[in-house]
């Protein structure tokens, strides 16, 4: 008997696909350092201070939670969960913000929104969201102050010491800072400009896509992340539902306006390519804990996503609207998950067997 | 042929290389032969023999009871040593009627055996009758009496045999081996079959990772317009009967149904084999192929095993296990059980005996679950496993029920891609036990209340009877006193209410 091995579990199968979750975050992690890396070069040290800080205190709330609530520390701490959520949000974050924005954050996405309902896969809301939207309510000035790029060793910025004098000291920099297209946008529409008068100065639609604009750490580089969406879907790490119904949601909404009124409403391109659109389509209404379970349900999902970022952005007193976009949805993920259900096999949607007629070769009996 | 994509399922690595280009064995005779009464779905078989005496190959042991039962038969000849009770190959583990059988090593054939040699000029029932009598079950794993399927014709209106060579489990091969070295013999069985179901139209159905067996069964069915042989995509499940049909027609069977409710039946090449052995030869189903194999074989092997050969024999024929293995399977890695002990037998749905290292196990501690949905994606069945799972941990069983927990097929893709490596099936599996267990119990008091409602309504009717017995002999006496005849009166001397005090 002993040759039979430890014989707790009697169903199979016995044989397990090489995943774990730490598998699917890391490969996560491994798709957004492309975009990650763009960021922390073109915002150089200040961006580097506040990501580590960011990261750090995620890490270490997740470690304390942990022992607080006697779970084993070390596995949950392994699989990866805690380090991408902090990851997460420093990209949403302005990237020269001073660092309590950082722990302030790190601290309300793993404590409040996550391990307070009860740690990994348990919570309503994604963490890195409700820290950023928690954020921009409570210090608005900071959240929404974003520079112009400067990249590492240029000429205009800041050296180590510079960075950490921005990160933790009070030092200012209102020289440097510049506006993002969206919240230009928004701004200059409420003074009656139209926006033949404002984009030819603000913007330049293959600069949103390599990134080299004013805007969240590592939002801005439109195409490495999109690169970095399809290694994801590539890779089975996340399904293609969500990102493409959000996107053809957005740009649909987008397009119908623009043609409407192309003086007063931004044309797709903007809208893809700005802002947290494709970080927020790939890395953060995918996150499967918050999102729906079936394949319509997700393209429901993504549908609500993308037509909320573009209501928000269009017509609320929000620039960007892409976090409140996932937390309103994530609300609704329970909702779709009870509705929407695959059809089971042999039975029609409503949950009855399949029947066939008598032309059917069914029964004769 | 055209075919549908089934939804879901995994493509695990399927690890046959291990074992398929080993040609089937023979192997020496065991010591003894532990052959349990029950090694099929129904009723267990009741001896036919005593003990000490000497029975040859194929002479019946044990004879079916009732209609889904099968027979057993003598694996070889010798001498009856023990009708008693023995380890069953089931992962409990618990003893089982089993008839104990000592090889004389002659191996020698009853004489009173006979087949057929046109079994074609055979009226459809009859060849249900000899597969009955031969002891012929699903060899495919489910071990359902063969003969009971052989005889759908009579309630639903069939068109076609599919004959099932998917063998989707990952490591087996003994069906790919049988295809490939016995296509004719194959063929010939499954051709009776569909003689005996009387539709026109059969498909053998074979996974394209095994293009031997595919063009094995080409060449046998070469000239046979009624036989096509299709080549499936390699996916699990592709082998479960319900999802082989739609691959192969487009349409789902009914759920709680069968697939003859679309006028299809289902057989598994191994089983077509024994039909053939059977009509041809007389011979009733006393070995089968089994696929020893896993990392921790020394030397993998398909064996062609006698009945009730204890597991042991058969990892000893195999060179012996290289290394302790993690896991000692019955069957294969998805849908196969744990063996409780290497004593236990082969049995008739016995495909293969898997010896698997820690790393092929791959398993790990579960974690939390993060609602990513590939249990989900994998479900063939298109359940959401995870909420079942939620409700059955939760205590919910009635709502695991209305999502469809009856619907599970338990193939185990949602337990194989989940990164969270919970054990789903087992979650499952406890449900529908528990929901079985519940619906004898609720059975067993309806029949409960039943039994007592009669018992005190006859208790209530004897009480009658007796006052009305004894006012008739009050109104006899009285008769009599009055110096009267009584009419008829010795009519209650006789009963039971007379005869008491």
């Amino acid at each position: 008997m002993s040759a039979l091995g430890d014989p707790p579990l009697i169903a199979g199968p016995f044989a397990h696909a090489p995943t774990s979750i730490g598998l699917t975050m890391r490969l996560v992690m491994l798709a957004l350092i492309p975009g990650t890396l763009v960021g922390l070069w073109q915002f150089g040290w200040p961006a580097i201070n506040l990501f580590v800080v960011t990261i750090a205190t995620a890490i270490l709330a997740e470690a304390a939670a942990l022992r607080l609530a006697r779970r084993p520390v070390r596995p949950y701490l392994l699989d990866g969960s805690a380090l991408l959520s902090g990851w997460l949000l420093a990209m949403t974050l302005p990237p020269w913000a001073p660092w309590w924005i950082g722990a302030v954050g790190g601290l309300i996405a793993i404590i409040v929104a996550k391990q307070v309902f009860g740690g990994l896969g348990q919570n309503l809301f994604n963490p890195a969201m409700i820290a950023r939207v928690a954020l921009l309510i409570s210090f608005p000035v900071q959240m929404t102050t974003f520079v112009a790029p400067t990249p590492l060793f240029s000429a205009d910025a800041p050296d180590f010491l510079g960075g950490l004098a921005i990160t933790f000291g009070a030092q200012t920099y209102d020289a440097m800072t510049s506006a993002t297209v969206l919240g230009q946008v928004h701004t200059d529409l409420g003074t009656g400009l139209t926006l033949l008068d404002i984009l030819p100065s603000t913007y330049q639609l293959n600069q949103a896509a390599i990134g080299t604009v004013a805007g969240s750490l590592g939002e801005t580089s439109a195409l490495l992340l999109l690169l970095g969406g399809l290694f994801l879907i590539s890779r089975r790490v996340i399904s293609w539902h969500i990102p493409v119904a959000m996107l053809a949601t957005i740009t649909l909404c987008a397009t119908a306006m623009h043609l409407v009124n192309p003086n007063h409403f931004l044309n797709p391109g903007y809208h893809l390519l700005s802002g947290a659109t494709i970080l927020a389509a790939f890395f953060i209404a995918t996150d499967p804990v918050t999102a729906p379970v079936s394949a319509r349900g997700r393209l429901l999902f993504g549908f609500g996503c993308g037509l909320l970022v573009y209501v928000i952005r269009t017509w609320s007193s929000y620039p960007e609207g892409a976090a409140f976009a996932v937390l309103l949805m994530n609300a609704c993920t329970p909702l779709i998950d009870h509705y929407v259900r695959p059809r089971i096999y042999g039975r029609d949607r409503r949950g009855e067997p399949l029947a066939y007629g008598e032309d059917n070769q069914g029964t004769t009996r | 042929m055209k075919l549908f994509k089934i939804r879901g399922g995994v493509h695990p690595e399927d690890r046959k290389g291990l074992s398929s280009e080993r040609p089937i064995e023979p192997i020496p005779l065991p010591h003894l032969l532990h052959v349990p009464l029950l090694q099929h779905v129904g009723a267990a078989a009741n001896p036919a023999v005593h003990r000490g005496q000497t029975v040859r190959k194929g002479d019946l042991l044990a004879e079916r009871q009732g209609v889904i039962s099968a027979p057993v038969h003598a694996p070889t000849s010798g001498r009856v040593v023990g009708i008693g009770r023995y380890p069953a190959n089931h992962p409990s583990g618990l003893s089982v009627p089993t008839i104990t059988l000592q090889p004389d090593g002659e191996d020698r054939w009853s004489d009173a055996l006979v087949g057929t040699d046109d079994p074609f000029a055979l009226p459809p029932e009859e060849i249900a009758a000899r597969v009955a009598a031969a002891g012929i079950v699903g060899m495919g794993g489910a071990t359902f009496p063969a003969a009971v399927k052989l005889n759908l014709r009579q309630r639903y209106r069939l068109h076609t045999l599919v004959i099932n060579g998917s063998e989707c489990e990952p490591y087996l091969t003994c069906d790919d081996r049988l295809i490939r070295e016995q296509s004719e013999q194959v063929l010939d069985g499954v051709r009776i079959m569909a003689h005996a179901l009387g539709v026109g139209h059969i498909i053998v159905a074979i996974e394209s990772n095994k293009p031997e067996a595919l063009a094995a069964m080409r060449a046998a069915a070469t000239g046979r317009a009624e036989i096509e042989i299709a080549a499936l995509p390699t996916r699990y499940p592709m082998g479960s009967e319900r999802h082989l049909v739609f691959t192969l027609t487009g349409r789902e069977s009914p759920a709680r149904g069968l697939t003859a409710d679309i006028g299809v039946v289902v057989h598994n090449p191994a089983t077509a084999f024994a039909v053939h052995e059977a009509l041809r030869h007389g011979r009733p189903l006393v070995e089968r192929v089994v696929t020893v194999t896993g990392a921790a074989i020394a030397r993998p092997a398909n064996l062609r095993v006698p009945l009730g050969t204890p597991v042991a024999h058969l990892i000893e024929q195999s060179g012996g296990l290289r290394e302790a293995p993690a896991r000692l399977i019955s069957g294969g890695p998805m849908m196969g059980q744990p063996l409780p002990s290497t004593r236990v037998p082969i049995v008739k749905g016995s495909n293969g005996v898997l010896a698997l290292t820690a790393q092929e196990v791959n398993r790990r501690e579960p974690m939390p679950c993060i609602r990513c949905g590939s249990c989900v994606g994998a479900c063939p069945c298109g359940l959401v496993p995870l909420e079942l799972v939620a409700r059955t941990r939760a205590a919910d069983l009635e709502g695991a029920v209305r999502l469809g927990l009856m619907d599970c097929i338990g193939c185990g893709s949602c337990a194989y891609t989940c990164p969270a490596h919970i054990p789903l099936v087992q979650y499952i599996n406890y449900a529908k036990g528990e929901m079985a267990a519940r619906g004898r119990a609720r059975h067993k008091q309806i029949e409960t209340k039943r039994l007592a409602e009669l018992r005190s309504a006859r208790l209530e009717a004897a009480k009658r009877a007796k006052r009305e017995a004894m006012a008739r002999r009050k109104r006899q006496q009285q008769a009599k006193a009055e110096g009267e005849t009584p009419p008829l009166g010795n009519a209650e001397v006789g009963t039971n209410a007379e005869a008491r005090p």
